[in-house]
């Protein structure tokens, strides 16, 4: 075993410097985030008996628990510590990212093969792309907890928090690990480990809301776990222990697989492929086609999926009303029971806008990695021009959002409509709710167009963009953000169907917004240096 | 204008601080082979990527079959083909695949050539783009380039992965290629390569052309050896004009003679009472070193 380690700790500094920028790009403000929120929230409800009422009233929100789970105890750490609920989701993403990134990905691009002639032993990348993660994730978990008690927060539910998210992370990046082992690409091994974190996602988030004899559910999925350490309410330590074990064994299983294979190979082996060209195969979008068409299944799919979780828990979310007579007098004024699930429906419809707007980025960044990897340059040197070329894949930018985005709607609407038994009424309503995030999810890819075109080296900064927006949708209502700030994310314009007003015009504003900013990026890559950078 | 294929005047390309292009000229002939030959990093890329309307470049001018490589692009790339330097191809499309789009993107196949040319080069269309190693990656790209109706090829350093039989089987198809009157610029390292195929050169050295000219032409600009055995000791023979580097060994005498001076250093020779001699023409690696290497 000592000898397939050998050269572990080069490779984890030739990690940590080749990542050198990326990783405090998203340490830093991941890492003071809560204590941001915190503070903020602070000046919301100064009052005890004010953080004690915001708890009650979030704690039984059947949407904010399909989000966060449980909240336990009312200050103002644990409500904000419970409201950052997604940040181990996002901090899982990101684990998971990087193991591929330093596994699969250096694989794909050769980059292994020249350190497998050196002395390095056979584990030794996967070993260190696990370590190098491992601890950056401890990173974070310090960075958060020192922030917090910093500010006067108790110390046990400080280093709770940080651990909460650190484990997201570490979960996640042993599944990377494992899916890095399965394929022989680096983007199905992305797809693989990001669908099994929707999935626990899901997983958790049903059997948080469903609760009573269903609530095991969520106890399956690491991210239940990894809620279930409840910060500053209670600090469950142990948890811990199942999710290092699950971690653990993911590694393990990783190192078995690893050791089967051949480097660059996967354990399904690859077949061939037809001797000559399809008679479709003949333009640009076609070939766009072949090279998006998984990301187009894959998001249709887990779109879908989402859908159907949450529409299936979207009419128990009125539950609430149904124990309490008196509340739901109180409700009846402000639309009772229907309301509350149509905020429900639009809170998760603006949540999947963001999720799409996530993959029309992926779809867009396409572009770059054609450019740099070199395979755009002999498609450039036949008759096609740079504008038609990039403008085949913003086709399914532009167009693999929507589809991903109806068959949310769709999902969530029958199965919504099956529960109230009118399906015929519900699904124009959440169809239309998923649709019209449309527009702002174009100005995201459109951003990331204009950067492509004109700052190409700048391009991943458009993740930053949409964590921004990711933030400002889920934390800027808590926070009391003012208006101005709200308004600088293309979400905050999207009207918040079901149940408001269908106003076309930021919509049609947004959709201008996109056109422009697409615009001036093909008018920037028409301009410019091919490959640049 | 008229029979020029390409025309490159003072072109000058930078990348932030490195001046990649510094005033490059070259010229090749409708119909010729020319090679283009330089160190690693001397901008013979550059100048195929400028070619190829891929970059701009910052001065200096460039007409490729009589159009602006910038501005006309989409027309001038039906009638040329291009092997890019370092193939990458996508990992789930299959050689054959690639071959067909790159072909029917440019405007058209031949199919019987396809099928010949898959066979001579031995290369199986069915792979996938990641199952293949690098010499098969670059066979899959010559072939999508030589399998279409073309003016025009664009080589850069086409055969840098590729067994001696494939450098065989490549030679032979860029000499049918100009059989049938066809255009190539070939960028290469190899010299055996270019000294076998090309009929006019140009050497590159730090984005500028140092040496243009036929194989023959400069040829003339370097230097014989020499090898002989002689009668009577060749008496001041080293100092003789255009005589270099003369050793005696075993009786056998040993020089080199520039060009210009080969004809009096010879009936100098014959002075001495010539009993066996051996020249050597000056080897495209001779010449190539003299602008590389420490000169002599």
């Amino acid at each position: 075993m000592r000898g397939e380690l050998v050269g572990t700790g080069a490779l984890v500094r030739l990690i940590l410097r080749r990542d050198r920028l990326v990783l405090p790009a998203w340490l830093v403000p991941v890492g003071l985030l809560p204590v941001g929120v915190t503070s903020s929230l602070a000046g919301v409800v100064p009052t005890e008996a004010a953080r004690t009422q915001m708890a009650r009233t979030m704690g039984t929100n059947t949407g904010f628990v399909a989000l966060y789970g449980e909240l336990r105890g009312s200050s103002i750490e644990a409500i904000a510590g419970w409201r950052l609920g997604f940040v181990p989701v996002v901090v899982a993403v990101i684990g998971l990212l990087m193991v591929i990134r330093h596994t699969r990905a250096d694989e794909e691009v050769g980059r292994r093969d020249l350190l497998g002639s050196t002395v390095v032993g056979r584990h030794a990348p996967l070993a260190a792309a696990l370590l190098a993660t491992v601890a950056a994730m401890l990173a974070l978990a310090g960075l958060v907890a020192l922030g917090l008690i910093a500010t006067g927060a108790p110390a046990a539910g400080s280093w709770a928090l940080g651990a909460q998210f650190a484990a997201g992370g570490i979960a996640f990046a042993a599944v990377g690990a494992v899916a890095a082992q399965l394929t022989e690409g680096a983007g199905s091994a992305r797809g693989i480990a990001l669908s099994v974190l929707g999935a626990a996602f899901l997983l958790r988030s049903a059997g948080d809301v469903a609760g009573g004899w269903l609530s095991w559910l969520s106890w399956l999925s690491p991210l239940g776990w990894v809620v279930r350490l409840h910060p500053y309410g209670g600090d469950r330590w142990w948890v811990l222990g199942p999710i290092l074990a699950f971690a653990v064994v993911l590694a393990a299983l990783a190192a078995v697989l690893s050791a089967r294979r051949d480097v660059g190979g996967g354990l399904f082996a690859t077949r061939l492929g037809p001797a000559a060209a399809a008679a479709g195969l003949r333009t640009p979008v076609a070939l766009a086609w072949r090279l998006q068409r998984g990301l187009v299944l894959g998001w249709v799919i887990g779109l879908a999926a989402i859908g159907l979780v949450f529409g299936a828990v979207a009419e128990s979310v009125g539950d609430i009303v149904r124990d309490n007579p008196i509340l739901a007098q109180a409700l009846e004024r402000f639309g009772g029971r229907a309301r509350l699930v149509d905020t429900f429906l639009a809170t998760v419809m603006g949540l999947v806008g963001l999720i799409a707007a996530g993959y029309a980025i992926q779809a867009t960044l396409r572009l770059r990695y054609e450019e740099t990897t070199g395979r755009a340059e002999p498609l450039l040197a036949t008759a096609v021009g740079r504008v038609g070329w990039a403008a085949s894949h913003l086709v399914f930018a532009a167009l693999g959002p929507a589809m991903a985005l109806a068959a949310a709607g769709l999902a969530t609407g029958v199965v919504h409509g099956l529960n109230t038994g009118q399906v015929g009424r519900e699904v124009p309503r959440t169809v239309g709710a998923a649709l019209v995030q449309l527009p702002a999810v174009w100005v995201l890819a459109a951003f990331a167009v204009a950067l492509y075109g004109l700052l190409p080296r700048a391009v991943p900064l458009t993740w930053g963009l949409l964590g921004g927006c990711l933030l400002l949708s889920l934390l800027g209502p808590l926070l009391r953000l003012n208006q101005s700030t709200m308004d600088l994310s293309p979400f905050t314009h999207v009207p918040r169907l079901p149940g408001a007003a269908l106003t076309p015009t930021p919509l049609v504003w947004l959709a201008a917004a996109a056109a422009a900013l697409a615009l001036v990026g093909l008018a920037g890559l028409r301009r410019r240096d091919f490959p640049l950078g | 204008m008229g029979d020029d294929a390409i025309r490159v005047a003072g072109l000058v390309k930078s990348f932030g601080p490195t001046r990649a292009l510094d005033g490059l000229d070259l010229t090749v002939r409708t119909g010729e082979v020319h090679g283009f030959l330089g160190p690693n990093g001397s901008g013979k890329t550059t100048t195929i990527r400028v070619l190829l309307g891929l970059l701009r470049p910052d001065a200096g001018t460039a007409r490729l079959l009589g159009g602006d490589p910038w501005a006309d692009a989409t027309a001038l790339h039906r009638r040329l083909a291009y092997v890019p330097g370092d193939v990458t191809l996508w990992p789930n499309l299959s050689g054959g695949e690639v071959i067909d789009l790159l072909g029917r993107l440019r405007g058209g196949l031949d199919a019987r050539r396809r099928s010949d040319l898959l066979e001579r080069f031995d290369l199986d269309p069915r792979k996938k783009g990641r199952a293949y190693s690098k010499g098969n990656r670059q066979k899959v790209a010559l072939v999508a380039a030589l399998a279409s109706n073309v003016e025009l090829l664009l080589l850069d350093e086409p055969t840098a992965g590729l067994d001696p039989l494939m450098e065989d089987a490549f030679r032979q198809v860029i000499r049918e290629e100009e059989g049938q009157g066809r255009t190539v610029l070939l960028s290469s390292h190899i010299l055996a390569e270019v000294e076998a195929l090309c009929d006019r050169v140009t050497i590159i050295r730090d984005g500028r052309a140092v040496e243009a000219g036929s194989l023959g032409d400069l040829r003339h600009l370097t230097r014989t050896t020499v090898e002989a055995e002689l009668t009577d000791p060749p008496d001041g023979l080293a100092e003789t004009p255009g005589v270099h580097n003369l050793t005696i060994h075993n009786g056998l005498v040993r020089f080199e003679v520039d060009g210009e001076a080969l004809d009096p250093v010879v009936r100098r020779l014959a002075g001495y009472g010539v009993r066996s001699l051996l020249s050597q023409p000056p080897t495209l690696e001779e010449l190539f070193l003299r602008h590389y290497g420490p000169r002599p």
